[in-house]
């Protein structure tokens, strides 16, 4: 009877670990594709501080699936097939979808400040203390996170083609 | 004489799924000698004219190029060079609008012809058979060749590809099964020599076991004309009319009875397959040193006189249109390709490229209202890529691009036979190829995505690292001024001192 009792306990215990960490790979495995459905400009529009943040958030069932503007339609739409969810428009609250853009500094009047450069989470922008600074065209993103700390107001969004 | 030589190679001919048969209209065309385009006022040469990277202009405005000479060279291993298709000054380094997509520009180098055609010198080959086969394909490489059947695959790369696998069939394919186009007819019959040559020449240089022309069963002149040239070495095949015998995967499976995997590419099950057009023009290339510079034209539908065209790439459609009487009407459209694959231009002002095999006026076309599908399933029958044409429109439409490539969009090969035969006028290429651009730009942005992220991810591993470092520096600093031994002591009053020695030089100079 007591073996019986320690082997029905056994099962009992084992049981409820394997659906635990079943439903936790599976939960992992959810947070890693909302995140690379997201664009990873880091901008923090979706009242976050960052696509991880976000994702996880999601994840937990604290944030909804249309708070990401540059991710925009495609997101929203790649994050409710893997939740399972209705597609919705894009909140308007975070801001609205543009075609990309790029950062350009206006090099004329750029005082070396290094605050751009701070700022960037890909590190897209080019220069040193008092040198020029200058963005990798390539590389941006098109977060805006530089354009606020500019003393000088010398950085600007461009739309770029293609 | 065609029974001949089915009996003398024993080839069994299979069939393919699906197909239409189709009203040619080739005999508008096929009948009449081909004729060469005077030199037009401008050639507009775009850097993309194949599948691949575009090339990169070597040459900049106002240089003085001569006939042949490269003016823009290839940008990666899928990419080809750019020649000058008569001698001229360069008028500009511009774009120009691209056939694919209708809003976007390409870019483009603009000659403005001198008239005298002088030729760049030349470096023909002549014992072309028993030179190396990487010499080969070197040269067919460097002349810029590309597959001139309409898709524009680099030719070098296939037979690249060739030398890396064992190759056991080349097909060289004669089978134009377009309606209304003759340009494959035309130059077996005005250029048998240089085709038959040419297969020869590409046998060698992938070292292919056995090799096979194909025509159609409706070219008997073509037929007799290779026929006349070959030995026991090839193998010449007519094969049924039936749209389409001639693409790619149609033909090998009409010719072996193999499928083509897949996503996969002929080499995969060891065939190479080359148009005619390519063929001859590689022999050229290689025996008379001329890269590709020209190519046959089927200028045909309403107008006076069509024709097939011998045109120098860069040549403006419209100059082609003139040469066989075209009174431009507002009812009509110019389509470039066939009326099955083609695409309409809005601009004739477009130039003539490496892929373009004919230019059609479509007259009176009629543009019926599209309806809803009506799930007849007649598109499902005439698929020759045995897909769910129905399906893919209403995932497509629907831009539910996971679904779509699960119902293997990329395995269509935008023959038209599905919109060909939809009782509710469907474009359903229409949608097909939008979907292919649309994953093709998603794709980009993924990719793009995950850069940033792994941008961003070294990002942020570096601050910690910097972080962990001044840190350590602080409570090593820390430990030193608790417990100070007595060198240490030492060693810290003589950096005092040096520091007030500093000081008081600075205040002296301020003095």
């Amino acid at each position: 009877m007591f073996g019986v009792l320690i082997i029905f306990l056994l099962a009992l215990i084992s049981g409820f670990l394997i659906s635990r960490s079943a439903q936790m790979t599976l939960q992992q495995d959810k947070f890693e594709a909302i995140l690379s459905a997201l664009p990873q400009t880091q901008c923090g529009k979706c009242n976050y501080s960052g696509c991880r943040p976000y994702a996880e958030a999601i994840v937990r069932g604290e944030a909804d699936i249309n708070q990401c503007p540059p991710g925009g339609e495609a997101t929203i739409k790649t994050i409710a097939k893997l939740l399972g969810r209705q597609i919705k428009p894009l909140n308007p609250e975070n801001g609205l979808e543009k075609d990309k853009h790029i950062a350009l500094i206006d090099e004329t009047l750029c005082i070396g400040c290094v605050k751009c450069i701070k700022a960037c989470p890909v590190d897209a922008i080019l220069g040193a203390a008092k040198q020029m600074h200058s963005v990798l065209a390539e590389e941006c993103t098109g977060c805006e996170l530089c354009v606020a700390p500019c003393p000088m107001d010398c950085i600007s969004m461009q739309a770029v083609t293609g | 004489m065609s029974s001949e030589v089915h009996t003398r190679f024993n080839r069994e001919l299979h069939s393919f799924p699906g197909g239409l048969e189709l009203k040619t209209h080739k005999e508008l065309t096929n009948s009449k000698e081909s004729l060469r385009t005077p030199l037009p006022d401008k050639i507009i040469l775009p850097l993309q004219q194949h599948i691949g990277s575009p090339s990169e202009p070597i040459v900049k405005k106002g240089d003085i190029v001569l006939k042949g000479q490269k003016i823009a060279q290839a940008s990666g291993y899928i990419s080809v060079p750019v020649h000058a298709s008569t001698s001229g000054k360069i008028l500009d380094i511009g774009t120009c609008q691209s056939i694919h997509i209708k809003s976007e520009q390409v870019p483009c180098i603009i000659i403005e012809p001198d008239g005298e055609d002088a030729w760049f010198e030349l470096e023909p080959v002549t014992d072309y058979l028993s030179i190396d086969p990487e010499i080969l394909q070197r040269l067919i490489y460097e002349a810029g060749i590309v597959g001139m059947g309409g898709a524009g695959f680099p030719a070098h790369v296939k037979l690249n590809e060739g030398t890396a696998t064992a190759i056991d069939t080349l097909i060289i394919n004669g089978v134009e099964c377009e309606p209304y186009i003759s340009c494959d007819d035309r130059i077996i019959r005005e250029k048998a020599d240089y085709i038959v040559s040419g297969t020869r020449m590409l046998q060698h240089a992938i070292q292919a076991e056995h090799c096979v022309i194909a025509v159609e069963e409706d070219m008997p002149e073509a037929f007799e004309a290779l026929n006349a040239l070959i030995d026991d070495d090839i193998e010449l095949v007519t094969v049924p009319a039936r749209y389409p015998a001639g693409g790619e995967k149609q033909l090998i499976k009409v010719l072996t009875g193999k499928e083509v995997p897949a996503g996969g590419l002929p080499i995969h099950i060891g065939i190479v397959m080359h148009n005619v057009g390519t063929a001859a023009a590689a022999f050229r290339a290689v025996t008379r040193g001329e890269p590709l510079l020209s190519r046959y034209v089927t200028v045909s539908g309403n107008v006076e006189d069509p024709r097939n065209l011998q045109v120098l790439l860069g040549t403006p459609v419209e100059h082609c249109l003139e040469q066989v009487g075209y009174h431009r009407r507002d009812d009509e459209a110019v389509i470039m390709g066939g009326p099955m694959m083609g695409k309409y231009i809005h601009d004739i002002s477009m130039p003539v490229v490496k892929t373009t095999n004919s230019i059609l006026v479509t007259s009176g076309f009629n543009r019926s209202r599209e309806k809803p599908c009506i799930g007849c399933g007649d598109c499902v029958d005439v698929c020759p890529a045995k897909l769910l044409p129905q399906e893919l429109f209403a995932y497509a439409r629907a831009k539910d691009y996971e679904e779509v490539r699960a119902l293997h969009l990329f395995d269509c090969i935008e023959c038209g036979c599905c919109a060909y035969v939809c009782p509710s006028n469907i474009p359903l290429v229409k949608y097909y190829r939008e979907a292919k651009t649309d994953i093709a730009i998603y794709e980009k942005k993924q990719a793009g995505y995950e850069h940033a992220r792994h941008r961003f991810e070294a990002r942020s591993e570096r601050l910690d690292r910097i972080e962990n470092r001044v840190d350590d520096r602080f409570d090593k600093i820390k430990t030193l001024s608790t417990d100070q031994d007595p060198v240490e002591e030492d060693k810290q009053s003589y950096i005092r001192a040096a520091v007030e020695r500093m000081k008081q030089k600075k205040n002296k100079k301020k003095d």
